[in-house]
């Protein structure tokens, strides 16, 4: 038996029987960590953090004081705040950046018994689909076929993905604005939820954009999911966007199974230019659903097409305010200048990456007098009737079935000169966002190439009950077998 | 009241709007658990909320809201159940959001007014435009080090609320009325301290001047002016500039100017000190906030009683003219001093309270608050106490003493802190009332002086007054003053 390939439910079973320690899974995953530095999924480890949370978790385990998710290993993307770990955010700008706090949801974890491995890569302050914005270089999808180019991972959760697929954890965090938990999930063959806008406390989460942003666990299977969730969720006082709802028990729901239940197929859904074996699997996740029990209907979103430029302004308005906050003055990087206008050009200049630039100065821009109207104001009407679109179709059904993402992982250095062709990466999970659902993108097949690909499903709000159910049929039905050709010798 | 600056080329008039920040009372910032004390120790109060660590989220402090509808009501204004919370985005080292989080297309409280007395005991209304909640910046000190700022971030997220008048105003001493009288209904309410010396109430001046009749003409903001005479400084010193400005062919520009106390005048911003644009937008992170009609009728049932209704009714029940009753009630400490203090006075004099009321009116506005202005001390401070004073008038009103002799009494009083009955026995002020006394002082004066008694009987009445001085002098001023009068009178025609 291979710890690594241990499911986070199975390791959960083995440690309570003490078939093995907390520690040794906690080592056998350290040992992973420090063979695959490779894929540069990391940008801080924290092995010496991992052994003694490992050492406790035994203890407890051992007096049978265990908690829900006791000893289980897991990676937490550097965006979360962890008390006296170097956190990043994949920026310069956060430079020798160690918190004295500890986020709501990273906090919930180490309550629920958890050991945190280490943190991961992501792209730049969360901006991206490629993990290639990140300071600490890009991270390497380990599905790249042997002998191949390397790939990117997707982003802006790529090393959470990546780690979470090559076996470096049993469970990672991740957070989702646009899609950067699903597409990242798609590319690497895992699962990966987008809860509720909401549903989990946005404390001490480097903040990207804040209506938007919502952190989310990374697993390699479904029920694995709906077990992390369960840890990671719950109203939080210090978060006013935080809902006031009972969290269910969502291990409990996943093998629910969807006999009964309405699934939508949105035809705007269906692009230009999607490759065929796309559009195949789409089809083919409809028809495991129909054998399942559930009956599909065509439904219509109108306002799709509207959603990726509304995002794109919504996202960066909210991202150039955000970010204001690293000028140079408490923490991380300072750059000097004659001035504080120049200490602030100095330090942002050079703290700042391409990518996040752009964004800084496109938030900029549609916030700006005379501009204000034309783009926020009527992005945010836009956005409204995008999730209008969506609380009438699920008048009419249960769920939403729709690719992830528009193709399978690229290689690193494509789309690099085109932002807007790497913006078109999330045109399937961007709606999501807008609307604040729940959407889990769940591995489905693969391409012809090998590449995984993976089928979305979309719920109603605080219903990702029957997002994980759904989820689940599929994941039974497509048989995936989430191990990468690395590990396959 | 018109104040009217004489032009070369005629008269002009000036408009005046304020904006005032007002400190709201409460233990902890408007959107973080740190403490708001005045004076501590610098960066000694700070979150890691307030200090913008990454990840950090604000959260609304209800107290903060409350005390926001409490002063919306205070000024009979409109509350607006939804309101919203915005980003004021702009760069200073100070801010260390690099936002400031304001209210700004849907304030919390919408038009109200603030009434004026005058001095002549007319009254003004001055109207108010809204009321919204916002985050104060820290402060910068650039004068503890030759080449570095230092930045103390206390005051950073500490809840302000910006009252918004009307241009209503005609000249600074609309001005000043408006600032007194919006900072003691503030007082009363609880809800700012009002304390300009210590920046927690600060006012923005808009001023433009016009000629009578014409429309409004462009305005300057002079910020953060901290005391009711530098205000009024400021706005005779801006008005006349612009005035200046018009009549050589030149023109004013909309621009924000800062007051200069020192060399009282007022001068330009440097451009880059304003020219902002601050890019609102509603802040994310908060949700807009939703009040309901029964929250704001609690609040409202929980006022106090206010300088406005206070006037009208010591008017009603003590028969104080207008003047008399704004001077009492323009803090509340000083109105619950006068009533507790007729109050006293009637249960030892057992007289009607509208008999009274105007000669303790007289007792406190002339008398004690004009040792305690001399003194500078406050009301709360007073060495004499409402029981203490109301000795002193009863033994006025029993004619234990004499009008002339209370006044000294009561000098003694606040400069000992004694009770009057003593003060009177100690120094032997009793009043003279024995008829034989004062008939033999009488007397002695007459006989003393033969000229002035032979220009009483010749007609000069006045010459009576000048007897009545010469016989106090002779008593100490312990005469009864009636008595001595009549007797006085009687003997010189004799």
């Amino acid at each position: 038996m291979t710890l690594t390939d241990l499911t986070l439910a199975e390791a959960r079973d083995g440690l309570t029987k003490g078939s093995f320690s907390a520690v040794e899974l906690a080592k056998a995953h350290l040992a992973a960590i420090e063979a695959a530095r490779g894929l540069n999924a990391f940008i801080t480890p924290t092995a010496e953090l991992a052994i003694a949370r490992a050492k406790a978790a035994d203890e407890r385990l051992a007096k049978k004081t265990a908690r829900p998710m006791e000893g289980i290993p897991v990676a937490v993307k550097d965006l979360f705040c962890t008390e006296g770990v170097l956190t990043t955010a994949g920026s310069h700008i956060l430079d020798g950046f160690k918190p004295t706090y500890e986020s709501t949801v990273t906090r919930k974890l180490i309550e629920a018994g958890t050991v945190m491995v280490g943190k991961t890569n992501l792209d730049e302050f969360a901006m991206g689909s490629s993990n290639i914005t990140s300071h600490y270089g890009p991270v390497k999808n380990p599905w790249a076929p042997p002998g191949d180019k390397d790939l990117v991972p997707g982003g802006s959760s790529g090393g959470s993905a990546a780690a979470v697929a090559a076996r470096l954890c049993l469970g990672a965090t991740g957070t989702d604005t646009g899609g950067s938990i699903r597409q990242p999930a798609a590319f690497c063959g895992i699962v990966g939820l987008k809860p509720t806008y909401g549903r989990c406390s946005r404390w001490g989460i480097v903040a990207f954009a804040s209506s938007l942003d919502q952190a989310g666990p990374m697993t390699r299977t479904v029920g694995d999911s709906a077990i992390m969730l369960n840890a990671m969720a719950g109203h939080d006082p210090k978060d006013s966007t935080s809902a006031p709802v009972p969290v269910p028990d969502f291990e409990a729901a996943v093998e629910r199974g969807v006999k009964g239940l309405r699934v939508g197929i949105p035809r705007e859904y269906t692009m230009d230019g999607m490759p065929a074996e796309i559009a195949d699997l789409w089809r083919q996740g409809a028809a495991w659903l129909k054998e399942a029990g559930a009956t599909t209907v065509e439904v219509s979103l109108p306002h799709t097409s509207y959603a990726l430029p509304t995002y794109y302004i919504i996202a960066p308005a909210e991202a150039s305010s955000n970010l204001a906050r690293y000028d140079g003055v408490r923490y991380g990087l300072r750059v000097p200048g004659e001035t504080l206008d120049e200490m602030y050009e100095n330090t942002r200049g050079e703290g700042f990456g391409k990518e996040v630039r752009r964004r800084v100065l496109i938030g900029t821009y549609v916030l700006s007098a005379g501009y204000y109207d034309a783009y926020y104001l009527k992005a945010q009407r836009v956005r409204t009737l995008i999730a209008r679109d969506f609380s009438q179709a699920f008048e009419k059904i249960d769920a939403l079935l729709t690719p992830t993402a528009p193709n399978a992982a690229f290689a690193i250095g494509e789309k690099m000169d085109d932002p807007v062709a790497m913006y078109l990466n999330d045109v399937f999970t961007v709606p999501v966002n807008l609307a604040g659902l729940p959407g889990i993108s769940v591995p489905a097949g693969l391409s012809a190439r090998g590449l995984p690909l993976g089928l979305q499903v979309i719920g109603r709000a605080f219903d990702e009950e029957t997002v994980f159910a759904t989820a689940r049929v599929i994941e039974k039905a497509a048989k995936f077998d989430t191990r990468p050709p690395c590990l396959k010798k | 009241m018109s104040y009217v600056i004489h032009g070369k080329t005629g008269d002009w008039e000036v408009v005046i709007g304020l904006e005032i920040h007002a400190q709201i009372i409460s233990k902890s910032k408007l959107f973080s658990g740190a403490a708001t004390d005045f004076g501590s120790e610098p960066n000694s109060q700070v979150s890691i909320v307030d200090a913008a660590m990454p990840g950090m989220l604000p959260v609304i402090n209800e107290y903060c809201i409350e005390q926001a509808v409490r002063t919306g009501l205070g000024l009979k204004a409109r509350i607006n159940l939804h309101s919203v919370f915005e980003r004021k985005n702009y760069f200073y080292a100070d801010l260390p959001q690099g936002y400031q989080i304001s209210q700004y297309q849907h304030p919390v409280v919408g038009g109200g007014k603030v009434i004026l007395d005058l001095p002549d005991g007319t009254t003004r209304e001055i109207g108010i435009e809204r009321l919204h909640m916002e985050q104060d910046a820290g402060k910068s000190l650039h004068d503890q080090d030759p080449r570095r700022s230092f930045i103390d971030l206390n005051r950073s997220g500490v809840a302000l609320m910006e009252i918004v008048s009307k241009p209503d105003m005609r000249g600074p001493e609309d001005a000043g009325l408006y600032l007194k009288k919006l900072r003691s209904i503030l007082r009363y309410l609880g809800t700012c301290d009002g304390n300009m010396e210590q920046g927690s109430l600060r006012a923005d001046v808009n001023v433009s001047v016009r000629k009578p009749g014409e429309k409004l003409r462009t305005r300057t903001e002079t910020k953060n002016v901290n005391s009711v005479r530098f205000v009024m400084q400021a706005i005779e010193h801006e008005a006349q500039r612009q005035v200046d400005a018009y009549e050589s062919g030149g023109t004013v520009v909309q621009e924000t100017r800062l007051y200069d106390a020192g060399k009282g005048e007022t001068r330009p911003m440097r451009a880059k000190e304003f020219a902002h644009d601050y890019r609102y937008f509603p802040d994310p992170d908060l949700l807009p906030l939703e009040l309901t009609d029964a929250y704001v009728e609690g609040i409202r049932k929980s006022l106090p009683e206010l300088p406005d209704d206070k006037k009208l009714r010591f008017i009603g029940d003590f028969g104080l003219i207008p003047y008399n009753a704004s001077v009492l009630v323009s803090e509340k400490d000083i109105a619950d001093y006068y009533e507790k203090f007729v109050a006293e006075v009637l249960v030892r004099t057992k007289l009607p309270k509208e008999r009274i009321g105007t000669e303790c009116a007289n007792v406190v506005i002339n008398d004690l608050l004009g040792h305690l202005n001399k003194a500078g001390l406050d009301i709360a401070k007073s060495p004499v106490t409402p029981q203490m004073l109301a000795n002193l008038q009863a033994l006025k009103h029993d004619n234990t003493i004499s009008g002339r002799i209370a006044k000294d009494v009561f000098e003694i009083m606040v400069e000992t802190g004694k009770d009057p009955a003593d003060i009177v026995a100690e120094k032997g002020l009793k009043q003279i009332t024995d008829t034989g006394a004062i008939e033999a002082a009488v007397d002695k004066a007459i006989a003393a002086n033969p000229t002035q008694a032979a220009q009483y009987k010749a007609g000069n009445e006045k010459v009576a007054g000048w007897f009545v001085g010469q016989v106090m002098k002779a008593t100490q001023g312990k005469a009864n003053p009636g008595l001595v009068n009549e007797l006085l009178k009687k003997k010189l025609k004799d």
